[in-house]
């Protein structure tokens, strides 16, 4: 395994005999798991942002349980955070918790389920279930108690409740800072730098607020400090440069805001809604303004109004939501209105899992709205990439003159990662909007032959004047029924993709160029692939991968590449036949997503690996599904 | 010299906007149809005010009268059915300088577009929206909308609309916020036009219901009014839509209404036994949701790059 520190000695020599043994790490993963509101995702976001100030490479992500206040000590209410701690960059959730920080065991069976547990999973259990007033409390405690152990946990009891109450009257308030304190004692760390996190955090609430912290921070600490006889060290590595650390969600926003778009309008969504908080409280910061429309409709019209208008708006929204939007996202294919849609996936169909992560959007996008409707998608795979390719989406969607849609997923939009602060410039904005006279010897769909593209009048332009129609029309805007006019028109707008790809980069493979197994892979599994693909590489597998951005029009060169591995296999998070299952007796199986275009597109025989887990894929079991597939081909 | 200014070449004459500067597409509405007249009097009311062509905006949805836009000279956006407000708020959100109409019908906004009637009167957002209400669907060939009348034959309900029709008016005046609601009728080209103009000039959404003919499938429903102009009831306020002479000749039914006092307003709108047209309602100080939308208008590229580095830095580590 991964987990030993691998490059230096694992304790300093010249330690004092009684110290406690302290493990020298590469990474690890901790989990905090509580009920609701208990503030277990405030711990971990703290720890999390410690860490990263440190110099670790951190990823977290949250845990969020599906209802808004689950009943306590519930199996489906598990509300908590993974933090991933790195000596280097941290680039996805990672495999099982190394670490479990739970405030009760009910909890924890969430995890269980989730397959978020191993054997050796070191379980640090809050014991005040132990001496509960209630005799079936007591019980379930002490049966899990075994269950935990027969499953091969350690678990290790720990009196937070206990010592909490030592300092506050309820200790729901006071655990999460306990356990920071806790943490910081288990990771070898002192309380310099948390104790100034309190203050910036709680300062505002007045100094009795920030003593109290203060003084369950010290109390987590030095009950780890006393009574564990082992520590870990995740070293870290100073940074050289300035970076900065968000979710996904806040990146897309700030991308937005970087980006110069405007005008956002949303309607409320889970998990999309909190990029457009975090839009809601800083637009008016670059002068723009956030629109919550009375629907997901209402939103995608009024951010194509504000487009068509002058300066490209985005709406931000999820499966069901974007669903709701199509029709309106073809009228913006169909009369060319620059237009960004940004998908925070979540498990489909329907309402299906609304907290969760699922990729199951990208046929929905490829397709959303009848007939053909040509239009451009991009995937992010990381947190930055969720900031950058907000500015990349506003310029393609106006200079290609069309909606741009831009997949995320709940992994991202929860993920928390730090990346280098990007270097913004005047160029990224979307410049004033233009009221210079229009050259009236242009038409306001002046398609270029080659290329699809035209230049597009905006109201205020003198001379521009044109309606603008969502019926088949000519390059005078007038509407059109000529069956040679539709066709040249439906081409025009078509062609607008092929040119976009002639300008893209060929799609890279990351290991070798040729060999047995190529995966193939798109937005948020990206750091779970490399790490699986990486460890293969390893042991001597010839696996490779590719990780597509662009998904419409599709990175060039793909063809080629596929040819030149025995096995081609996308690996992904949606739902598709497992075509070896004996049940399924049909010669058409239903692939996952990005498979099914691959195979259109490129005529090779790929296959997928796909799994709907409500949750991110983890490196093992991604490494697992390949190596099975690298032993078939071995025969 | 000669009282001539040196630059005299270089002076951009002051333009002068003519009728034929608004008329775009031939109007292909059926003759006789009432979308005639309210194209002819926006377009009048375009010249009247000088509106410039390139700053006057004209947004409509699907249906008969949605396909006002092409046939004026303006900026034009015929989107979706049912969708023109969302669009024309999103427009209006960051153009506080274009002028705004909104061509919509019985259809498209009291059915497939209601929830956006209710925000956009709420929003009260500056435009113009004018409803053409011809109480059915004309385009897709004669099927019964919501302010169809109970008992009318349509291909949707061949033995008689089974419901009573929904009120435009009386629905309009019980949106929070609603600031100004009229109704006119197309066959009276003055007081059509004084109706959009008043609306023209209002501070906020103007909702103006048009009862408009449709030869071809409602005939029966507008003679019948046209021919009795006693059925209609004149609205008459010194803040009210101004009626000349030749208005009050044809419509003795008249009635003194304050347009500020919106109870007699829902009163008036919901008695059944006559049509009133005029204005039935106005409050100038409404609050205005483009007047939110559209600050922070002007804010330099520097500025706004000192903008997000200062709040990237909020997330520094």
């Amino acid at each position: 395994m991964e987990a030993l520190w691998t490059e230096a000695e694992e304790t300093p020599a010249g330690t004092e005999a009684d110290a406690p043994h302290v493990q020298r790490l590469m990474q690890h993963v901790v989990e905090i798991v509580s009920d609701s509101g208990e503030g277990a995702q405030t711990a971990g976001q703290m720890f999390g942002t410690l860490s990263a100030k440190m110099g670790n490479g951190v990823w977290t992500v949250e845990i969020i349980p599906a209802e808004i206040e689950p009943p306590a000590r519930s199996r489906a209410g598990a509300s908590g955070i993974r933090i991933r701690l790195g000596h280097g960059d941290v680039s996805n959730a990672g495999d099982t918790a190394d670490v479990v920080v739970g405030f009760n065991e009910q909890v924890l069976y969430s995890r269980i389920d989730q397959g978020a547990f191993r054997p050796g999973t070191l379980i640090f259990l809050d014991n005040k279930w132990a001496s509960d007033p209630q005799a079936e409390i007591q019980e379930a405690y002490a049966t899990a108690l075994a269950d935990f152990r027969q499953r091969g946990y350690v678990v290790r009891e720990i009196p937070i409740d206990a010592e909490c109450l030592k300092h506050v009257s309820d200790a729901r308030k006071g655990k999460n800072m306990w356990v920071v304190g806790f943490l910081c004692a288990l990771y070898s760390r002192d309380l310099e730098l948390p104790k100034k996190e309190i203050a910036r955090r709680f300062g505002k609430k007045g100094a009795k607020i920030v003593e109290s912290n203060y003084r369950l921070l010290e109390s987590g600490f030095g009950w780890a400090q006393t009574n564990l006889d082992y520590h870990f060290d995740v070293p870290p590595q100073p940074e050289t440069h300035e970076k900065v650390v968000m979710n996904g969600n806040q990146a897309i926003a700030m991308g937005c805001m970087a980006a110069g778009m405007e005008v956002c309008a949303m309607y409320p969504i889970t998990p999309a809604t909190s990029a457009s908080h975090f839009l809601a409280g800083t637009m008016q910061e670059i002068g723009g303004f956030l629109h919550q429309a009375e629907d997901e409709i209402a939103a995608i019209g009024f951010a194509i109004g504000a487009s068509y208008a002058g300066k490209t708006a985005v709406t931000i929204t999820s499966g069901p939501g974007f669903a709701l939007k199509t029709e309106f996202l073809g009228l913006a294919v169909m009369a060319e209105i620059p237009l960004v849609v940004v998908v925070v996936q979540r498990g489909g169909p329907s309402t299906g899992l609304p907290t969760k992560v699922e990729q199951g959007d990208l046929l929905a996008s490829m397709f959303a709205s009848p007939g053909d409707a040509p239009k451009i998608i991009l995937a992010p795979a990381t947190i930055e990439e969720c900031f950058h390719f907000m500015v990349t989406a506003r310029k393609l969607a106006e200079t290609f003159r069309g909606p741009v849609i831009v997949l995320s997923d709940a992994n991202l939009a929860t993920g928390v990662q730090p990346f280098p602060k990007p270097e913004v410039t005047e160029s990224w904005m979307a410049p004033p909007i233009d009221q210079s006279p229009w050259d009236t010897t242009t038409k306001p769909y002046d398609w270029d032959p080659q290329t699809g593209l035209s230049a597009r009048p905006i109201p205020g332009q003198r001379g521009g004047n044109y309606v603008l129609t969502g019926l088949a029309h000519d390059e005078d805007s007038k509407v059109a029924y000529e069956s040679a006019t539709n066709q040249r028109t439906m081409a025009a707008r078509s062609r607008k993709l092929a040119a976009l790809q002639r300008t893209l980069k060929p799609a890279r493979v990351v290991g070798d160029p040729e060999g047995d197994l190529l995966a193939v892979t798109w937005g948020s599994t990206l750091g779970a692939i490399d790490e699986a693909v990486m460890r293969l590489r390893r042991e001597g597998e010839k696996v490779s991968y590719v990780h597509l951005r662009f998904l419409s029009p599709l990175e060039p060169g793909l063809k080629e590449i596929f040819q030149r591995f025995r096995k081609v296999m996308t690996v992904e998070i949606n739902y598709g036949d497992d075509p070896q299952d004996p049940t399924l007796r049909c010669d058409a199986p239903r692939f996952a997503q990005l498979a099914w275009m691959l195979r259109a597109q490129t005529l090779c025989d790929l296959t997928s690996w796909s799994r709907v887990p409500g949750g991110p894929l983890q490196p093992g079991q991604i490494e697992e599904a390949l190596r099975q597939q690298l032993t078939a081909l071995k025969g | 010299m000669f009282g001539l200014k040196d630059d005299w070449a270089e002076e951009e004459r002051p333009r002068h906007f003519f009728l034929e500067d608004y008329e775009g597409a031939i109007a292909r509405w059926c003759p006789g149809c009432g979308d005639h007249a309210v194209l002819s009097a926006v377009q009048r009311l375009c010249r009247d005010e000088q509106l410039p062509p390139e700053k006057t905006v004209v947004v409509s949805g699907i249906g008969c009268s949605s396909r006002f836009p092409h046939y004026m000279k303006t900026y034009g956006f015929h989107g979706l059915h049912g969708r023109a407000l969302p669009v024309a708020c999103g427009i209006r959100s960051r153009r506080p300088d274009v002028h705004m109409f909104v061509a919509t019908g019985d259809g498209d906004n009291c059915s497939i577009g209601t929830a956006h009637w209710v925000h956009a009167v709420r929003y009260n957002m500056r435009m113009v929206v004018m409803l053409f209400d011809n109480n059915i669907y004309g385009l897709t060939k004669n099927q019964t909308s919501p302010t169809t009348h109970r008992g009318f034959n349509s291909m949707t309900h061949p033995h008689g609309a089974w419901l009573s029709p929904l009120n435009p008016l009386s629905v309009t005046l019980g949106i929070t916020n609603a600031s100004f609601v009229a109704q006119t009728v197309d066959w009276n080209p003055i007081h059509l036009y004084a109706t959009i103009r008043e609306g023209f000039h209002h501070p906020g959404l103007a909702f103006i219901r048009i009862l408009q003919r449709c030869p071809h499938f409602t005939a029966s429903v507008f003679e019948p009014i046209q021919r009795d102009p006693s059925l209609v009831l004149l609205l008459e306020h010194g803040d009210g839509i101004p009626a000349n002479d030749t208005v009050r000749r044809i419509y003795k039914n008249r009635q003194e209404h304050d347009p500020s006092d919106r109870n007699s307003a829902q009163a008036i709108a919901d008695r059944g036994d006559c049509f009133p047209i005029g204005l039935l309602y106005r409050n100038r100080n409404a609050e205005r949701y483009d007047e939110i939308s559209a600050r922070g208008l002007g804010m330099t590229g520097a500025q706004k790059v000192a903008a997000v580095n200062r709040m990237l830095d909020r997330f520094l580590v």
